[in-house]
């Protein structure tokens, strides 16, 4: 069945059969690599797409079921080809190791920002609880977005 | 979170480059430096290509058929309906494997055991020996199809009695796991009178910890694409921690090795799980096979079902010490799971025995340690590879005896603590700066004002532990790398390293390294990493070693081009050598003049100098020794370091809040701090988990926590901020004295928060992981 799925502002029409997830639908159909297979039961978070503004694990998201809602992944959190000043923390702050984890910690953290513009530290912890990163210990990838809601917000 | 010291203070020379050479500028602009790594630009972006994000055209997908049971005997495999199955191009058996039997020499193995000679099917044959074993293999259209027929094949299996505990392995009548017995490899060091030094000490203390097994837990499960590329050479590109497993899919092809490439992608992880083979030998013969490209993808359930794990352990430990708190002897015996294979249990095993005393003057000591096939899933190399079981048994003893003396543990520590000069239990001298006692006091003072309990019957205490681990292989196993370093005619420069990057910051190291001794500006290199076939040869990325070896190798590269160069240019300038330099990416005369870089490769090429350079590094090598003569070196060096956690324990429910964390390092040099802390801070958070946490549950050999809903590793919320604190000493044997810090972070923090416990309550917990029913029983809360 044809499909209009919205990625990152673009209207995709696909040809989906109904019980195909949304992260198959984006990596095995449309060659869209951005979401990551960590482990496919809605648990760690390497799979992390904004669903309407919200995060939400695409392997456990039929991919019918978004018809029309806007998709964002991490690349359209780029500005016209710029890294998003978020992007731009995690470098700095050294909070990005293998990078498996990394597409959707942004993308949770951004969508947490957005809604809690002033989180202290306990609160981004609390915030980015159902994305496992196992390299870096977190400790950077909480100073990035800390950082970045501070300079936000000005 | 960050604290970089300077290595005043140390003995060494701090710009010491390991006997390499090459000219090293000071101070260094590029090396030191915080630099933003290329892999992680590519990787916020989702731009890197890992193993999984790679597709060929009429590509197949392969599935591994695994056994249900721990130990069953193979009476067929009925192979028929699952080959007939719409989509599917084959299924694959033991017999249709050209070399199906891969056996593995272990270097150096001194014991009763013998020689070992390990044996392992790439698919069973006539036994299955732990549940998850690969049976079978298929190719098809679609996943969907493959797994369909995986489920098709008939397996007709004789469920076998099993073993499943070390233990109860080496029992006389104890089911054999392999027809050579239960006993995989037996290591002893045997050094002073034990005996006299126990009759004569102050205090002896005894104690008993229990180590669990757990899984690495990389979020990119085991992934591969493979296909025939020109010429017939069969082409893998997988994420692996080893691109020389090449010659492995190569000798169970039964082709020559030079028809197999392997491509290393950058790494969603390793830790020590992609070290051993993984999807390559089973993608090499399905594409054989079929001629096509066959891409394989584990399951998060498959690999934690059967991928292998680290070792548990049993640790029993006496200790005798002085009044003073001075270590007088130590009598340790290990025992440790192999699981179904030996895979690199052996080495796992030795590594344990050398460090089984700790960063301590240890003047007398007994080590004994076996490890012991039985049919629960194998275990393998993983971050600390047995040098880290072993923090455990020796950090709980070491407060302990403080303990039972009344004196600070803190003291009891630094006044044992390794120096120079100072003699390993096994034999080798410590030949580099300790900087134990100054990272004790900073991982203490870290800790900063202690904080308040929370409620009336919450505990707050302290805790710290120390660790050594080894960088760099093994010195009989003669380890070397090499990396090639050019110019290209505008300036820009080529790194070719074959280096797999882990997640570490590896290449990116490279690069470093190589913009400092050439002064290219780090943003006008590329690095080409991994290729089996089109960069230089590395190694693994395992042991702490990619920095110390590449790095190296790297260094050398670099130094020898920049004379190459340097050369051409004094000519061109007319004035010495001594009087030109590289910098900003030109060449700079002493007396003020500057040469674009672009001319002097220009008059390279017209000259006939090359514009690059390859070279080998070779680590300092040995023969293998009798441990129990105790005469030899083992390792190239050892990092050392020091963790202390501050925790309240609820004396009412056992459950534990982790406060703070500091760990202290001494790395030698670190060549990007930002990469430095980062190792700390991850590997300290992966030693909680397996402190707190991580469990993999085995009923029989029956995996019970195949999933990450039931295997549980760290969230954001499980454990507090890591303070790094990074000593550079200068004292390592790497690129600009750097010591390899990959692995060390992982071994302190389940002593440091056993000792903590124990601070807080006066309860003592030896079996890990310090779950809250464990912590409710020392506390006498549960029977």
């Amino acid at each position: 069945m044809t499909t209009r799925l919205l990625i990152n502002g673009r209207a995709r029409d696909v040809d989906v059969e109904p019980h195909r997830t949304l992260l198959e639908v984006l990596r095995d159909t449309l060659g869209i690599f951005d979401a990551k297979e960590g482990c496919n039961e809605g648990v760690c978070g390497a799979c992390t797409v904004l669903l309407d503004g919200r995060p939400v694990s695409s392997c456990l998201v039929l991919a019918v079921a978004t018809r029309g809602k806007p998709i964002t992944t991490v690349r359209g959190l780029e500005r016209d080809g710029d890294l998003h000043p978020l992007q731009d923390a995690f470098l700095r702050h050294g909070a990005v190791q293998c990078g498996f984890c990394t597409p959707g910690m942004l993308l949770t953290a951004y969508a947490f920002v957005e809604a809690h513009p002033h989180p202290d530290r306990a609160a981004i912890r609390e915030a980015l609880e159902g994305n496992l990163c196992r390299c870096t210990g977190y400790t950077k990838i909480v100073d990035a977005v800390e950082d970045y809601a501070r300079n936000r917000c000005g | 979170m960050r604290m970089i010291e300077g290595g005043h203070g140390f003995a060494g020379d701090p710009r010491a480059v390991g006997g390499v050479g090459g000219h090293i500028g000071a101070p260094h602009s590029v090396v030191g430096q915080r630099v933003v790594r290329h892999d992680a630009r590519d990787k916020v972006q989702a731009a890197t290509a890992y193993a999984g994000d790679w597709a060929m055209p009429g590509m197949l997908h392969g599935v591994v058929v695994r056994s249900p049971y721990p130990s069953a005997r193979i009476r067929g495999i009925d192979t028929t309906k699952a080959a007939a199955m719409r989509g599917v191009a084959c299924v694959l058996t033991a017999r249709d494997v050209p070399r199906n039997t891969l056996m593995t020499d272990v270097p150096g193995q001194t014991t009763t055991v013998g020689p070992l000679r390990a044996k392992l099917h790439v698919l069973a044959e006539d036994r299955v020996r732990h549940q998850g074993e690969p049976v079978a293999l298929v190719a098809a259209e679609t996943l969907e199809q493959a797994r369909d027929a995986a489920d098709a094949v008939e397996v007709d299996y004789e469920p076998r009695p099993g073993v499943f505990d070390a233990e109860q392995a080496l029992a006389p009548d104890a089911p054999k796991v392999h027809d050579e017995g239960n006993l995989l490899a037996h290591w002893r060091i045997a050094r002073g009178d034990v005996d006299a030094a126990f009759a004569g000490a102050a205090v002896v203390v005894e104690g008993e910890y229990r180590t669990q097994f757990v899984d690495s837990a990389y979020l990119e499960p085991e992934t591969g694409v493979a296909w025939i590329d020109s010429d017939g050479v069969i082409t893998i590109r997988l994420s692996t921690q080893v691109i020389e497993h090449f010659r492995d899919v190569a000798d169970v092809l039964d082709v020559p090795q030079n028809r197999v490439r392997v491509i290393g992608a950058y790494l969603g992880g390793g830790f020590g799980g992609k070290e051993d083979v993984t999807v390559e030998v089973y993608l090499g013969l399905l594409a054989v096979k079929t001629g096509r490209p066959v891409k394989m993808v584990w399951t998060r359930q498959e690999s934690l079902l059967a991928r292998a794990k680290r070792h548990p352990y049993r640790l029993r430990y006496r200790t005798a010490a002085a009044k003073t708190g001075e270590i007088l002897a130590q009598d340790v015996e290990l025992l440790g799971d192999s699981g179904a294979y030996a895979y690199l249990s052996a080495l796992v095993l030795l590594y344990s025995t050398v460090t089984a005393c700790g960063p301590y003057r240890v003047p007398a000591a007994r080590v004994q340690a076996r490890v012991a096939y039985t049919n629960n899933p194998p275990t393998s190399a993983m971050r600390g590879f047995g040098a880290m079981q072993t923090v455990f048994g020796y950090e709980s003893q070491m407060d302990r005896v403080a303990r039972a003396l009344g004196l600070p543990p803190a003291d009891v520590r630094k006044a044992n603590a390794l120096r120079r000069g100072d003699t390993l239990p096994v034999g080798q001298v410590i030949e580099t700066h300790c900087a134990l006692p100054e990272l004790i006091d900073r991982a203490w003072a870290g800790l900063g004002a202690p904080t308040p309990p929370r409620a009336p019957h919450a505990k707050v205490g302290r805790g710290l532990a120390c660790n050594l681990q080894p960088y760099g292989r093994i010195v009989w196993l003669h380890d070397w790398a090499s990396a090639w370093v050019g110019f290209e005619m505008d300036g820009s420069l080529v790194v070719r390293c074959g280096c797999p990057d882990v997640g570490g910051g590896q290449a990116s190291s490279l690069c470093q390294i190589a913009a400092e001794v050439l002064g290219v500006p780090i943003d006008r290199i590329s690095v080409h990493i991994a290729d089996s076939a089109l960069t230089p040869l590395a190694g693994t990325t395992t042991a702490s070693r990619q920095l110390y070896m590449s790095g190296n190798a790297t260094l050398k590269a670099s130094g020898e081009l920049r004379e190459q160069i340097l050369g051409v240019a004094a000519k061109l300038l007319e004035t010495s050598v001594a009087d030109v330099d590289l910098a900003g990416g030109e060449v700079r005369a002493a007396d003020g003049r500057t040469m674009p870089l672009r001319q002097v490769l220009a008059a390279c090429a017209r000259m006939g100098v090359p514009r690059s350079h390859l070279a080998v590094y070779h680590a300092p090598a040995g023969e293998p020794v009798d441990l129990t003569k105790g005469s030899g070196k083992i390792f190239p060096d050892y990092t050392f370091g020091c963790h202390a956690v501050e925790l309240e324990v609820d004396t009412e429910t056992g459950r534990v809040r982790l406060l703070k964390h500091v760990a202290a390092h001494d790395v030698g040099r670190a060549i990007n701090p930002m990469s430095v802390e980062g190792q700390i801070e991850g590997g300290a958070v992966q030693g909680l988990g397996y402190a707190m946490m991580e469990e993999v549950v085995l009923e029989d050999g029956i995996n019970l926590t195949t999933s990450f809903a039931s295997y549980l590793i760290p969230t954001t919320v499980d454990v507090p901020d890591v303070e790094a604190i990074v000593l550079e000493s200068g004292e390592g044997l790497g690129p600009f004295g750097a010591r390899g810090i990959g692995e060390p972070p992982i071994g302190p923090p389940a002593a440091a928060v056993a000792n903590a416990i124990e601070d807080a309550t006066g309860a003592r917990v030896t079996r890990l992981p310090m779950t809250p029913e464990r912590v409710a029983r020392a506390l006498r809360l549960l029977t």
